[in-house]
C-alpha cells in the first residue's frame, strides 16, 4: 500500500483502524488508508459498501466510533470536535447537488465565504464569478438553481466547493443522479480540477473517469478496503474475487 | 371570496326591508348613528395592535420552543413537548382569567389588561407556532444541512441563512392561518375589559339594546379584517414564490 504513495511527502488524509457503525450495522470495519497531497482517489464498490461513509467521515458529516483519522493535520477522534476545522479544509460535493434552492447561483457560491471565511462581498462575488468561469457556466450567476440542468445544478455545486478554497475535495457519486448526455460536461470539469493538481476523493462508477484520472482505483466491500491498485493494474488484473465479480458486473451493465 | 362579500351584502340588504332591523342605529346619515359607527369602529385598533404584538411574540416562543425539540439531546426534545403539551391544554378563555386575575397575586406584578391580553394569546398561540415550526424545519432534507455545513456554516448560520429562510416560506400558509386565528381570538380578551371590537359592540349593545344590527356590523368588521390578513398572506407567498422561478 506505502509503495505506491507518492515519496517524499506526508499523507494529507489519514484513516488509522477507523470504524463506523450504523445501529447493528457495521457501516466501516477498521479501515486503513493514505492519502498524499495532490493524489486523485477514485473509490467503487456495491452499495451499502461503506464508500459514501468513508468519504463523509473525512469532513465530519459522520462521527467515526472507533479510530482516528488526520486531515492535514487536524485530527477526528471518536466524540472529538474537529469537524469544523477539517470543513474549511475540504470541500464536498454531493449526489443531490444540495444547492441552496431560495439562492441566486451567486448566493450560493458566497454564502459560506462571507460568513465562514469573512470575505467581503465585493471579493466573495469576485471569486465566485471566476470559478463559475471555470466550471464554464459564467452567464448563470444572476438565476436560481432550479432554474438550471442538473449538469450545470452540479457544476454550480463544485464552484461553491471552490469558492472556499479548500485544500481537498470530495465527490460522492457526482454523476449518479444525472442524465446521460449531461454527466461527461461534470466530469470533463472534474477532469480539468484533477489537472490542476487538487487532492481529490471520488466516490463513483465511471470506470473511464477513474482510469483516466485516478492514481489510485480502491474497491470497497462490507465496510472494507478489498482492493486497492493504479487503474492499469486495478482494470486488468484484479487480486480479489470480490473485485472481479463487481467489474463483471460494471461492465456488462 | 367576493361571492361571499357579496352573498352577506344581499343578505342585508334584503332583511332591510323585512321590518325586523333597526339600522337606525348604526345609520351614518344621523348623527347617534355616525357616532355609533365611530364608537364600534374605535375597537379596530386595540384588536390590529394586540393581535400583532402577541404573533410577534408567539412566533418567536414558538421558534424558541421549536429548536430544542429538534436537538439531539432527548431532554432537550422532552422539555419542548412538556411545555406544548402544557399550553395547547389550557382553554384561551380560562389563560385569559388566570394569567389576568392569577397570576399578579402569584407574581405581585400588575398587569395591564392589554399585556395581560398579550401574554395570554401569545402564550396560548406559541405552542401551535412551536408545531408549525417544527414541522417546517423537519421538512428540510437532511442535504442542506450537510451542504451548509460542508461550506464551514455553523449551526446559527445554517439555520438562518439556509434551513429557516427554506422553512419560512412552506409554512407561510399556516402562519396566515394563526394570525387570523388570533386576530379572532383577540375578541375573549372583551372579557377581561380590553376595549377592541366585540368589547365596543357589547357596551353599545348595553346603551342601544341593538343587539342583531351591533353584532351584525362586528361580524363584517371581522370579515373585512381578514379578508385583508389573508389577501395579504397570499400576496406574500406569490411574492416569495415569483422571487424563486
Amino acid at each position: 500500500m506505502s509503495a505506491e504513495m507518492p515519496e517524499d511527502s506526508a499523507p494529507l488524509i489519514e484513516f488509522d483502524a477507523v470504524s463506523k457503525d450504523f445501529g447493528k450495522f457495521r457501516a466501516l470495519n477498521g479501515i486503513d488508508l493514505e492519502v498524499g497531497r495532490g493524489e486523485r482517489l477514485v473509490i467503487c464498490g456495491p452499495s451499502g459498501s461503506g464508500k459514501s461513509t468513508l468519504i463523509r467521515c473525512i469532513n465530519g458529516l459522520e462521527q467515526i466510533d472507533s479510530g482516528r483519522i488526520v486531515v492535514d493535520g487536524v485530527a477526528l477522534e471518536p466524540g472529538g470536535r474537529g469537524a469544523r476545522q477539517v470543513r474549511g479544509k475540504v470541500g464536498m460535493v454531493f449526489q443531490q447537488f444540495n444547492l441552496f434552492p431560495h439562492l441566486t447561483v451567486l448566493e450560493n457560491l458566497t454564502l459560506g465565504p462571507v460568513r465562514a471565511r469573512g470575505l467581503s462581498r465585493a471579493d466573495a462575488e469576485a471569486t465566485a464569478r471566476r470559478y463559475l468561469a471555470r466550471v464554464r457556466i459564467p452567464e448563470q450567476a444572476e438565476k436560481y438553481p432550479r432554474q438550471l440542468s442538473g449538469g450545470q445544478q452540479q457544476r454550480v455545486a463544485i464552484a461553491r466547493s471552490l469558492c472556499m478554497e479548500p485544500g481537498i475535495m470530495l465527490f460522492d457519486e457526482p454523476t449518479s443522479a444525472l442524465d446521460p448526455e449531461m454527466i461527461n460536461e461534470v466530469l470533463d470539469v472534474m477532469t480539468e480540477l484533477a489537472e490542476t493538481g487538487m487532492t481529490m476523493i471520488v466516490v463513483t462508477h465511471e470506470m473511464g473517469f477513474a482510469r483516466r484520472v485516478a492514481d489510485r482505483v480502491v474497491f470497497m466491500d462490507a465496510g472494507e478496503i478489498v482492493e486497492m491498485a493504479p487503474p492499469d493494474r486495478f482494470f486488468t488484473a484484479p487480486e480479489s474475487q470480490r473485485c472481479r465479480d463487481f467489474l463483471q458486473k460494471l461492465l456488462h451493465h | 371570496m367576493i361571492r361571499i362579500a357579496l352573498f352577506l351584502g344581499l343578505l342585508l340588504a334584503l332583511s332591510g326591508c323585512s321590518g325586523n332591523w333597526g339600522w337606525y342605529v348604526v345609520d351614518p346619515r344621523t348623527t347617534s348613528g355616525w357616532n355609533n359607527l365611530r364608537f364600534l369602529l374605535s375597537g379596530l385598533e386595540y384588536t390590529v395592535y394586540l393581535s400583532a404584538v402577541a404573533i410577534t411574540i408567539s412566533m418567536t416562543v414558538g421558534l424558541l420552543v421549536a429548536l430544542p425539540a429538534l436537538s439531539p439531546f432527548p431532554w432537550l426534545r422532552r422539555a419542548s413537548r412538556v411545555y406544548v403539551e402544557l399550553v395547547r391544554s389550557v382553554p384561551l378563555l380560562v389563560l385569559i382569567l388566570w394569567v389576568y386575575y392569577g397570576l399578579p397575586q402569584l407574581t405581585g406584578l400588575t398587569l395591564s389588561v392589554f399585556w395581560a391580553g398579550v401574554i395570554a394569546l401569545a402564550l396560548s398561540d406559541s405552542a401551535f407556532q412551536a408545531e408549525i415550526f417544527r414541522g417546517g424545519i423537519q421538512s428540510i432534507a437532511r442535504g442542506q444541512y450537510e451542504a451548509a455545513y460542508s461550506v464551514s456554516l455553523g449551526y446559527r448560520d445554517t439555520m438562518r441563512y439556509v434551513i429557516l429562510p427554506q422553512a419560512l416560506r412552506r409554512i407561510l400558509p399556516a402562519l396566515g392561518n394563526q394570525l387570523i386565528y388570533m386576530l379572532k381570538m383577540s375578541s375573549l380578551v372583551s372579557v377581561i375589559g380590553m376595549q377592541e371590537l366585540t368589547r365596543k359592540a357589547n357596551e353599545l349593545v348595553v346603551v342601544e339594546y341593538r343587539p342583531l344590527e351591533i353584532y351584525t356590523i362586528l361580524v363584517l368588521e371581522y370579515l373585512v379584517l381578514i379578508l385583508i390578513v389573508s389577501s395579504g398572506v397570499r400576496w406574500l407567498e406569490r411574492r416569495l414564490q415569483a422571487d424563486e422561478s
